[in-house]
């Protein structure tokens, strides 16, 4: 080990954050600048019959309303969906439709003006009449022969349908099971909620042709990607993206918006800088929304508590348009987890991605994985209630044991690593599980509602082999790129194509060069977010900066290394088998005559002066690689939460949660575990308050933070989080994914803390959240069955 | 997030205030901000202009006075939540001050606004119909006092007249008062807030009124539940008869997307109950 990775190092980014010194597209000012503000659509679906902007366009400050018919005629391009599974049908997305809105939020027009309340006023003065047309909002409904058709060209509402595993070994499974349990349900839509709201500027150098866009991305390479080549035209030579310090993003920002195209559309077309800032009410009603799955599922069991089949089937809500990676969460993301952490082999699974008149459905935190865990989880549960079995016992009896990896799953995915029991085991010792055990008998006695929810989880992270990826429907490679420039004086610059959005990375991705040259964690400077500073990038998602971004990084560092290491041999005079390059310190010196070396700084200097260099190197000391992961990489978790239910008011009181998760290697553990106490929040977050709902007609209900609830410090227990370490065997620093994982399992975790509570009254199964009157209503409903 | 064009006004006395309202058709008040402000945010709500009263002297603190609590209008609800007075005097007020939305809220928005303001989801109200509380209102014709059965009309109505400014609001003393609530979990707006106040002699209780917030458009004074504690012991038996009552007086109820109106008499009978419980033991 290094010196700083496996270290809790302070993040250095948050001095600048915690003193309200970040930089974030909202604060960024320009001389000149206008302010742009979006009318949206009030109605789920309607056709655009006129729209009239004299009132506004003769107001005082306002500069220009366009409309769909002049971003049409301005050359702006629809944007495009980036994962297409084969038969993809695609509906078009504009930027600001033309003639019909396909979701309450769709952007109309969009009005210009000196300052943002005047821009606010214009939008309100915008009139436009709609012909409101029928709607429908949900998942599986949608394919309903009575229900309405969005696109003329796609039957059903149904955008792909695509299927996976062995229908064969599957249908087997079921013909030989002594026990089959089945299960109908919902996960619910969610609406990212990140602390910043999306924003876009722009400027617009009309002498060099060149265009600036500031955007809230996690991602900025791909936006330029998609900037230059669907939506704005712009080559990419003449386009610089730019994402300063983003606020949050859970997937949220992974995707190309409208608004990044608008904005510096507006500011190509009138020569000023251009600026827009989402109101919490537009990001609820614009921003990718996350899961919206209905699903069908049945697993198959020995009476020996034996899992030998899955049949998953499942109506994947994509809304009214493919966002830009779409189709991918339902399927690569989703089907192939459906093995879980276990054996069974006749596991298959199928997917109808569905279009709807609501906000398009995208990756948000977990994207696809925390579906299939929560559909699993349950349903080992009630294959545990079915069996009489302990939840636990049966799934440490099912778990894929440490001697079988690399594991093939019956549905693609070769799991790298992991050790599920013994991560099941750390859970219960610290869980105190029998304990807990215990004093749910004991609660029980009393008539209280005491429940205990264990689960184990799997996640696939690190997306993603280029090659797999572009198989499975991909128009991108998933490879990652880093630069390592070392300067003259020994300072080091670090260039990733990541793209922090909290995550700390400015810290991890610093130690990690910093222990690969043996240089002062001070001395690394690592950039991030910016094409004009940045050759390329894929961006941060799908928990791969330290498996893909900060493996390119090792690569490139060896790089340096080796030219240091020839550099240091030949200012010492010494053959290079003969000198050592030594990683604590950077230093390189004579094997067995330590006093015979040469500082890093040394060598840095002579790369550059090129007065004395090894026959025929070029001088510099600066290196690029693009790390292609071998695969995706597969961190695992088991928690174990507690929960008393109040059996007059049916709320919800968690009383302990454990977590224990395997990322591998860990290159800060500090950081690891804020990541994980962030994640489990979120994944209670969707077990007890969140829900994105429309109601049946297409009114978004959930429209602003007085009806969604995200979890607050008041509903949250301490999380006690521990981790075991199973290195990733195929990249360099043995890291997994852990940015998501807590997600993933704290759902299930919940949901079946209190089901196991609800158990005795005979309630085997509530849709999400899992509020009061969810749990009041189906306890009256077995009571009333019951009597 | 950007209000309407509107002009502002800082008032330095009531008289001045009340001038102001008279003489510019539907100028609003405003003092902390924590309802008009995201209203005016969202442009549900658009004034003309706002006046601002929140640096009028002598409208703001907590008195005691005939058995009563006297507390101004500009009082924060930190400040009523944290007084000792308060708390003394009517434990079931301090709980329902506390109770209101998070820190910043209580550390910024006043009685005064939220009484005016009449909202549903308020904690206030019904602490002050279970209370019996006063209220006193100074217009072009000089101060009033209006009862607060009389104060609470309607959804986001009161009793006052628009050009007419609450100053203060007068609340007797009840040892045996208490304050429930089930929080929104998004707003913090109560689903349900019961406020309670049981009298007691010689082991009966001799009076006893409910306010009911968060199930009905406009907060209600559960008379029923009251006639039916009073006169007998506060044994467990008739408390939770008396709160079994308690729907009879929430024919109105109301459900969102959170809670439906059933549900939420649910809550309100297992609040009322917990609530005189609570209350009738602060009584004893």
């Amino acid at each position: 080990m290094g010196r700083y990775v496996g270290n809790s190092v302070k993040r250095r980014e948050d001095p600048r954050f915690i003193q309200g010194k970040g930089r974030y597209v909202a604060n960024l000012e320009l001389a000149g600048m206008v302010h742009v503000a979006v009318k949206r659509s009030p109605h789920p679906h309607a056709r655009v019959t006129a729209i009239d902007a004299s009132a506004a366009l003769a107001m005082d400050g306002v500069l220009a309303v366009f409309t769909g018919q002049d971003f049409q005629d301005g050359g702006c391009g629809a944007l495009p969906c980036g994962w297409q599974v084969p038969g993809t049908k695609v509906p078009e997305r504009l930027v600001v439709v033309t003639d019909r809105v396909m979701h309450v939020g769709d952007a109309v027009a969009v009005a210009v003006a000196e300052d943002p309340y005047t821009a606010a006023d214009a939008v309100e003065a915008i009139e436009v009449d709609y012909e409101p047309l029928p709607a429908v909002v949900d998942a599986r409904g949608t394919t309903d022969e009575g229900a309405p058709r969005l696109f003329d060209e796609i039957e059903a509402n149904t955008s792909y349908d695509w299927e996976l595993g062995d229908r064969e070994a599957c249908d087997a499974a079921f013909a030989e099971a002594d026990h089959t349990v089945e299960l109908e349900l919902v996960n619910q839509r969610l609406i990212p909620t990140a602390m910043e709201p999306r924003a876009a500027a722009a400027q617009w150098d009309a002498a060099a042709e060149e265009m600036t866009v500031w955007t809230t991305s996690q991602n900025p390479h791909p936006i330029r990607l998609l900037l230059a080549a669907f939506t704005l035209g712009i080559p990419e030579s003449k386009l610089r993206v730019i994402s300063p310090d983003v606020g949050g993003g859970f997937g949220s920002k992974i995707f190309h918006y409208p608004e990044e195209v608008i904005v510096p559309w507006v500011a190509r077309a009138l020569n000023r800088p251009a600026k827009w800032v989402a109101t919490r009410t537009e990001s609820q009603m614009t921003d990718s929304h996350g899961r919206d799955h209905v699903t069908v599922a049945r697993l198959a069991m020995k009476d020996d508590g034996t899992f030998t089949g899955l049949d998953v089937e499942t109506w994947a809500n994509q809304g009214a348009y493919l966002s830009t990676f779409a189709p991918l969460i339902p399927t690569a993301l989703y089907i192939t987890l459906l093995a879980g952490n276990y054996r069974a082999k006749g596991v298959f699974g199928k997917v109808h991605g569905t279009l709807t008149n609501t906000v398009p459905v995208d990756a948000y935190r977990g994207a696809g994985r925390p579906e299939a865990a929560y559909l699993i989880e349950r349903l080992v549960d009630l294959a545990a209630a079915r069996l009489g079995r302990d939840p636990l016992d049966l799934r440490r009896q099912n778990a894929i044991s440490k001697d079988e990896f690399p594991y093939q799953t019956p549905v693609a995915f070769l799991y790298d690593s992991g050790d599920y029991d013994r991560l099941m085991a750390t859970a219960a010792d610290n869980a105190d599980y029998d304990a807990m055990r215990k004093a749910q008998a004991e609660a029980r006695a009393e008539g209280r509602l005491r429940g205990v929810g264990v689960v184990c989880c799997i996640e696939a992270s690190g997306p993603a082999p280029s090659a797999v990826a572009g198989s499975l429907g991909s128009a991108v490679g998933f490879w990652e790129s880093g630069e390592v420039r070392v300067h003259p004086s020994g300072q080091v610059s670090v260039f990733t194509g990541s793209h922090a959005h909290g995550q700390g990375h400015e810290t991890t991705l610093a130690q990690v060069v910093a222990d690969e040259l043996g240089v002062p964690l001070e001395s690394v400077e690592v950039v991030h977010g910016d094409t004009g500073r940045i050759n390329f990038g894929m961006g941060t998602y799908g928990s791969r900066s330290a498996c893909v971004g900060g493996s390119a990084l090792v690569r490139s560092s060896e790089k340096v290394r080796a030219k240091v290491l020839r550099i240091g041999a030949h200012l010492l005079e010494a053959a290079e088998e003969d000198v050592v390059y030594d990683r604590e310190t950077g230093r390189v010196h004579v094997r067995g005559s330590e006093e015979r070396g040469k500082e890093f700084g040394e060598i840095a200097f002579a790369a550059y002066t090129a007065h004395n260099l090894p026959e025929g190197m070029e001088p510099g000391l600066d290196f690029t690689s693009f790390y292609d992961p071998a695969n995706f990489t597969f961190p695992a978790s088991s928690h174990i939460c507690e929960v008393e239910v109040c059996p007059e008011t049916f709320e919800v009181k968690i009383l302990r949660y454990v977590a224990v998760d395997d990322v591998g290697k860990v290159i800060n553990p500090m950081i690891v575990e804020g990541q994980i106490q962030g994640g489990v929040v979120q994944g209670i977050g969707q077990a007890l308050t969140e829900a994105g709902a429309y109601s049946e007609d297409g009114a978004l209900l959930s429209g602003t933070l007085l009806e969604y609830a995200v979890p607050r410090a008041d509903l949250l227990p301490g999380i006690e989080v521990d981790r075991i370490e199973t290195p990733s065997p195929h990249n360099p620093l043995g890291v997994k994914g852990a940015g998501e994982m807590g997600t993933i399992a704290a759902t299930p975790a919940v949901a079946n803390a209190v089901l196991d509570a609800l158990r005795p009254l005979g309630v085997d199964h509530i849709e999400l959240p899992l509020t009061p009157e969810r749990i009041w209503q189906a306890v009256r409903k077995a009571r009333s069955e019951a009597a | 997030m950007y209000p309407s064009r509107f002009d502002y006004h800082r008032a330095a006395s009531v008289e001045e205030a009340v001038a102001l309202l008279g003489r510019i058709e539907g100028a609003r008040l405003v003092s902390g901000g924590h309802s008009l402000i995201p209203a005016m945010k969202l442009r549900v709500a658009q004034p003309p202009a706002l006046v601002d009263i929140g640096r009028i002297e002598g409208l703001s603190g907590i008195r005691s006075e005939d058995g009563a609590l006297v507390i101004g209008a500009l009082t924060t609800h930190a400040e009523v939540a944290g007084s000792a007075a308060v708390e003394s005097a009517c434990p079931g007020l301090a709980e329902a001050a506390a109770a209101i939305g998070d820190i910043q809220v209580r550390n910024r928005g006043t009685i005064g606004g939220s009484l005016a303001h009449n909202d549903p989801g308020a904690d206030y109200p019904g602490a002050m119909l279970a209370f019996g509380a006063e209220i006193t209102a100074v217009g072009s014709g000089g101060a009033r006092t209006i009862a607060a059965a009389d104060f609470f009309q309607d959804l986001f109505t009161t009793a006052l007249d628009p050009t007419e400014v609450l100053t203060e609001v007068r609340i007797p003393a009840a040892a045996g008062s208490a304050y429930l609530k089930h929080r929104h979990p998004a707003s913090s707006y109560a689903v349900v807030g019961v406020a309670a106040r049981v009298a007691t002699g010689g082991g009966e209780v001799t009076a006893c009124a409910v306010g009911v917030n968060g199930v009905t458009g406009c907060a209600v004074l559960a008379e029923a539940v009251g006639e039916a504690l009073a006169g007998g012991p506060a044994s467990e038996e008739r408390i939770r008869a008396a709160a079994g009552r308690v729907g009879e007086c929430l024919g109105d109820a109301v459900g969102d997307l959170y809670a439906s109106a059933e549900f939420r008499v649910h809550l309100a009978e297992v609040h009322v109950r917990r609530a005189l419980a609570t209350a009738s033991a602060r009584a004893a």
